[in-house]
Formats: C-alpha cells, structure tokens, sequence
C-alpha cells in the first residue's frame, strides 16, 4: 500500500517565506491544532493495529498455550475428533492465493498497458471505469456467481475435459482422495479470487503506469524503439514497483477473503488438497464456517488463533513487500 | 526546524505509550469483566425493557420466531428481538446473560444446565430430509435406509448402481454415476440432527457419532441449507440433507426413508409431527431428549426439537414475566403460523409439562415466577 504513497519528507511543512507570509492567528493556533488532529487520527490507525494484534493474542491464549506450534503441523481440523490443526487450511490458502495471482497478475498487467498506451484515452475510460465497478461488487455477490454459475460449469465441463485428457496425469490436476468431481475446488475458489482481485491490481497499475512521465517514453520512440520495446523496457521498468505494490494489494485481499471462498471452497477441513480439483479450505473461510458453533473455550480460542496466524502471514507479506520495494527503489535509481 | 521535529518525535512517542498503556488497562479490565460477569445481574441493556424481549441463537427456527414476534407485536405491543447467531452463540449469550433467552437446536445435557443455572424446553419441531439429484427419479420415489444413508456418508457407497440401493428400490431406474455426496462445511444444528440419527439407527455402520461438525471422510462442504441445496439442485448425482423448508421451496427431490418401526415413510408435517407426539418428554430430564429414529409407524426418523433456555434466577419479575407470555401465547395460538411455515408445533399435553417446569424452576427472589 505504501508503495504508492510518495515519499514526502522533503517537502513537509510550509517552506519557511510562506509561514511569515500567514495571517499572525493561523500560525499561532491552527498549525499546532491541525498539527494535533492529523497526529491523533495517525496514531489511531497504530493504535488499531497493536490493539488488533492485542485482543488477538489475549483471546487466543487458551489454544497458543495448550496447542503451541504443532497447530502449525497438524493437518486436520477436527474438534470433535480431538484435533486442532491449521495445515489443510494454510495449504488451502496457499493454493487458492496462488491460483489467484497467477491467473489475476498478467491479466491485470495487460489490461493496465491496454488502457494507458494502446486504446485512446475515450475507450480507456469506458473500459477502467467498467473495471472499478468490478470492484465495488460486494464479495458475497461473487460467492453467489460463483455457487450458481461457476461450479457446475466447473464440475460438468472444465472438470470432466481436464480428467480425460493427458492434463488429467499432472500432479496438481490428477484427482486426489477427497475427488468429488472438481465442482467445489481450491481451483473454483481461485478462480473467483482472480476477478475478485483483478480490479484493484489493474487500477493501481493503470495508475503508477499513467505517471511514467511522457518525455521519457517519448524519448523511447525518438531513438526508434518499437512499441513493444517502449511499454516493457520504459514503462513497466519505471512502473514496476508501484506495480509490485498493486500485486501486494490483491494477494492481501485474496489471502483474507472469507464469504466467496466460504461458498465454493467445498469446506474439507481433514487434509491438505492434493490436487487443485480437490475441496479444501482457507484459514479466513475455516474461521467463518466454525465460529458460529464454537462452543467450548478451547474451540474458539483456537480460532482466533488461526485468525492471528492470517494477521501474521499478511504482516509478513507487507513487511516483505517494503523491503523489496525499497531496494527495487534503490536498484531502478528515483522514484521509479 | 530540526529541534522542532525532534521535539514532535518525543510528543508521538509519550502518545503512542500512553495510548498503549490505556489499551493494556481497557484489555485487564475486560478480561475481569468476562470472568466476573456471572455474578453480576441482568447485564440486558436497560434501555430495553418490558416491550422488548431479547433472544439469540439458533438460525433454523429464525423465520418461526420473527413470524410469531411480528404478530404478538401487533397484538401486544411488546416486541421481540431475535439474533440468528447460531446455537454455540445463543447458549454464551444465554449464560454471560446478556439476552433473556438463547435458542439451541441441541439440548444442553441436565449437568451442563445446572453448572450454568439455565433451564431448557422444546419450542418447535423440524424435519432434516434426503435430497437428491437424479435424472428420471421423482419426488419421494426413492427408498433410503439409516444404514445406506451412513454408508453413502461414509464412502462404503460410491456409485448409484451399488447393488444395496437397487436391492431397496425395485423399479427406479439408478444411474451408473459417481455419488455426489453433500454435508455442511459450516458447524451447524441440522448437522448434529442428521448425524445423531445416522449415530441412533445405524450405529455399526455409522462410527463417527453426532455432533455439530463431523470429520466427513468424503464428499464436499455447501455453507448454509442454501449452500447444500444449491450444490445438490445444480449437480447431476448429488445427495444432500437439509431443512424441510429448504427442499420444499427450492423443488429438490427428496426421499422416502425406513424408520425405526421397518416403515417407509415420505417427509411431511404429518410425519414430523407422529416424532413429536411419539417422544417420552415426561420421562426426560430436563427435556433433554434427541428427537431422533423415534418410535410409531408413521414417524419421520429425522426430526429435531430447537430449544429456547432461560436463566433460572431471573433479575427482573417484570421482564421474565413479559417474555414468558410471548411463549405462552406462541404455544397457544402460534401453531397455525408455524405450520404454515413448515415447522411442527409442540403437543398441547407436552406444553402443560412445560408450564408446570416453568412454575417449579424459574425463580425471582426466592419466589416463583410463573404463573403470573
């Protein structure tokens, strides 16, 4: 997300010939309030984050203290089998996300260079506004799509074509033990995690590629550079780590999605997928099908345990994704 | 420019740990509060009393309560607040006190109720039916016993051309197709009913016992009724279970099932009814009873009664009182509204028990609150 911020210490403040210029009561009291609101309303979200991490690890202390690190190692969730396991869900998560990004990245990548170099900006502006309106749909709406149209289209089609022919051989494709004919899958769900995420990797690209500034690409055509030369040496080199950080943006959104994948993710909590055509579960779906329940302290203390482990994964990734960035910064020279 | 930021750096830093500090006392607090809350009174928010009764639980009698809560409003002018949060929710709410009645589709056991001061009783009945998806087979056609369903659930099953299913069903024509087979992937109360009965009529078969989720060892996971019925609706060779009213509005195939006097039986509001008539409340303590696989040749084996539990010690006369009402209008004039909506209401004679359970445990200061 910060990836996109722009670094603004440089220009923090008033350059000092402007402060004298002020009106006498503005510098004396409106500063140091505006100074004060703006401070308050940023240690808020810091204070959100730790109390977050806080009421988490408080309430999960049960599970963390009875169960350690080997609910990291157990496969199955089962507590009414006596097992607390988060494996098959941070498997599950794992592969969804993967098929998410993988599908969603490129495309969004495509889309973003269709809509700022190749279409005229009236045609750009019809589709990128077609594809922020993706974003606004609300997740339950996908889940729906996805339960009506997506799975039978899944099971009857796609399912029975892949099954049959030589793709049906390849680890990941071959059904695995849990097989119930490819409707409800990791791949379903991922599927769905694609459009959901594709928007906002688009937009976010669409705009970092928009600030590539226009003389530089211009002096790309002036050397006789081809299109094609100009939008992958140019463009996305200087975009690319704004690019990197609308990725960051989708996998964060694609790892904690909860209703979508709740729907279509087929709810097999006992082992990790073999196979992309098999059911399985994520941690944040694992969470919303079982909290409901959850009767016993050590039932949903272990939830929110799961719930920290998902904070900690997304935390992992954003602190990642800063250092990458910052040395991608560092490599690229600039702001690029 | 410089000191003045360093300054600002000092400021931030006092914030931040005073902040901190604050929210480490606010989290102590209400970890005390969550411990000590048992001993305090009525924690049901004062702004809401008499013509609002509070309730939480249960998901499956939702549409029962709401209906019967609309209606008692018009009458009665009191209203009735009730949160489908699911049962596991209901039963801490109910304890921690902050509704004046939980909902459960599964009974607290005699011991868990005395531990946590609450008496329960039934409020309504439901049926859990088969539903399944096959090409050419009609509605109530085909013939499923306790102990094919649990080795379908179990995977002994996988195909419908399996010689056991066309032992049962001479003359309907079965597919040479994989079995589809659908649970619920969330912990529910429909889930406990089902495998509560396959646990009851086919226990050597059926070894994973009943419970609100169960580690399935085949088939996929649907969220909600909605969930299991739009998998089954929409996938050729699909078995599912759900609520009556599940199947019944979305047109699913459901099936005929063996009860537990060798009758085939088809689901029906008549037949859900024989399971009510037919169970020994009298003779269960603390109504603790499991619907389930219950005697009579016209019985429905898969039914459940959804349980409404209350405090024992009540704070305040005048609000379990208002609440008591509701339910003793409910039980007197709410049966035509919950037949309507699919649900079996509870026998009159079974209502009596229930009145004088009230009158002998429902206690306000030492002294009965019920009758009024």
């Amino acid at each position: 997300m910060s990836t996109l911020d722009i670094d603004v210490r440089p220009q923090a403040g008033p350059p000092r010939g402007a402060a004298k210029a002020a009106p006498r009561g503005h510098r004396r009291f409106g500063d140091p309030v505006f100074r004060v609101v703006a401070l308050v309303c940023g240690l808020s979200v810091a204070i959100a984050m730790f109390t977050l991490a806080g009421v988490l690890i408080y309430n999960s202390w049960t599970a963390i203290s009875e169960l350690g690190l080997s609910f990291l190692t157990t496969v199955a969730w089962s507590p009414n089998g006596g097992s607390y396991g988060a494996l098959a869900a941070l498997a599950g998560t794992a592969m969804t996300t993967v098929v998410a990004m993988v599908i969603a990245v490129p495309l969004a990548l495509v889309i973003a260079l269709l809509l700022t170099e190749l279409v005229p900006p009236r045609v750009a502006r019809v589709i990128g506004t077609g594809i922020e309106m993706l974003a606004a749909i609300p997740s339950i709406i996908f889940g729906m799509w996805g339960l009506f149209v997506l799975v039978p289209f899944m099971q009857e089609r796609v399912a029975p074509l892949v099954m049959d022919s030589w793709l049906g051989e390849l680890p990941l494709l071959r059904p695995g033990p849990m097989f119930q004919g490819g409707g409800f899958s990791i791949l379903t769900a991922g599927l769905v995690l694609a459009v959901m995420v594709l928007p906002f990797i688009t937009a976010f690209s669409r705009d970092v590629l928009l600030m590539v500034p226009r003389v530089t690409k211009e002096a790309g055509y002036g050397m006789g550079s081809t299109t094609w030369e100009v939008l992958h040496k140019i463009s996305l080199r200087y975009a690319l780590s704004g690019i990197v950080g609308a990725t960051f943006i989708g996998l964060g959104r694609a790892l904690g999605e909860t209703m979508a994948v709740a729907y279509l993710v087929g709810g097999s909590f006992l082992s990790v997928p073999q196979s992309l055509f098999d059911p399985g579960t994520t941690i944040a779906s694992l969470i919303a099908l079982q909290f409901n329940e959850a009767t016993t302290k050590l039932d949903i203390s272990a939830l929110i345990y799961m719930g920290l482990i998902l904070f900690a994964i997304t935390m992992v990734f954003q602190v990642l994704a800063q250092i990458w960035l910052r040395r991608a910064r560092r490599t690229t020279g600039g702001r690029a | 420019m410089r000191k003045s930021s360093r300054r600002w750096r000092a400021i931030a830093t006092a914030a931040l740990a005073v902040l901190l500090a604050v929210f480490a006392l606010a989290l102590v607090a209400c970890g005390d509060d969550a411990e000590g809350e048992g001993s305090e009174d009525s924690g049901v928010p004062a702004a809401e009393t008499a013509n609002t009764i509070v309730g939480a639980g249960a998901s499956f009698p939702y549409p029962l309560y709401s209906a019967w809560g609309s209606e008692y409003n018009d009458l009665n002018g009191v209203k009735l607040n009730y949160q489908s949060i699911g049962s596991g929710g209901g039963i801490s709410a109910i304890s921690a006190k902050t509704v004046d009645f939980g909902g459960s589709d599964a009974p607290l056991e005699p011991s868990e109720l005395q531990a946590a001061g609450l008496m329960q009783w039934p409020q309504c009945v439901g049926g859990v039916v088969l539903v399944v998806n096959l090409d050419g087979v009609e509605n109530n056609q085909l013939k499923l016993t306790a102990e094919l369903v649990a080795k379908i659930y179990n995977g002994d099953i996988s195909n419908w051309n399996d010689p056991a299913l066309a032992a049962e069903n001479d003359g309907v024509k079965l597919p040479d197709t994989k079995i589809n087979v659908v649970h619920r992937s969330d912990s529910s109360g429909t889930t406990w009913i089902f495998t509560n009965y396959l646990a009851a009529a086919a226990g050597d078969v059926w070894t994973l016992g009943g419970d609100k989720e169960i580690a399935w060892p085949t088939g996929v996971g649907g969220k909600g009724n909605e969930g299991v019925a739009a998998s089954v609706q929409q996938l050729k060779g699909s078995i599912g279970y759900v609520e009556y009213a599940y199947a019944k509005e979305t047109g699913l195939v459901s099936t005929q099932l063996k009860n537990a006097d060798g009758e085939w039986v088809e689901p029906s509001l008549e037949t859900f009814g024989q399971a009510a008539a037919q169970a020994d409340w009298a003779g269960a303590d603390e109504f603790y009873l499991v619907l389930v696989d219950q005697p009579g040749p016209t019985t429905w084996p898969i039914t459940g009664a959804s349980f409404i539990m209350v405090q024992r010690e009540q704070a305040d006369v005048g609000r379990a009182q208002a609440m008591l009402q509701f339910f003793d209008w409910a039980f007197r004039e709410g049966a035509g509204t919950a037949e309507g909506l699919d649900y079996v209401p509870i026998p009159a004679n079974v209502y009596e028990l229930i009145q004088s359970k009230w009158s002998e445990n429902l206690m306000s200061g030492g002294s009965p609150v019920w009758p009024l």
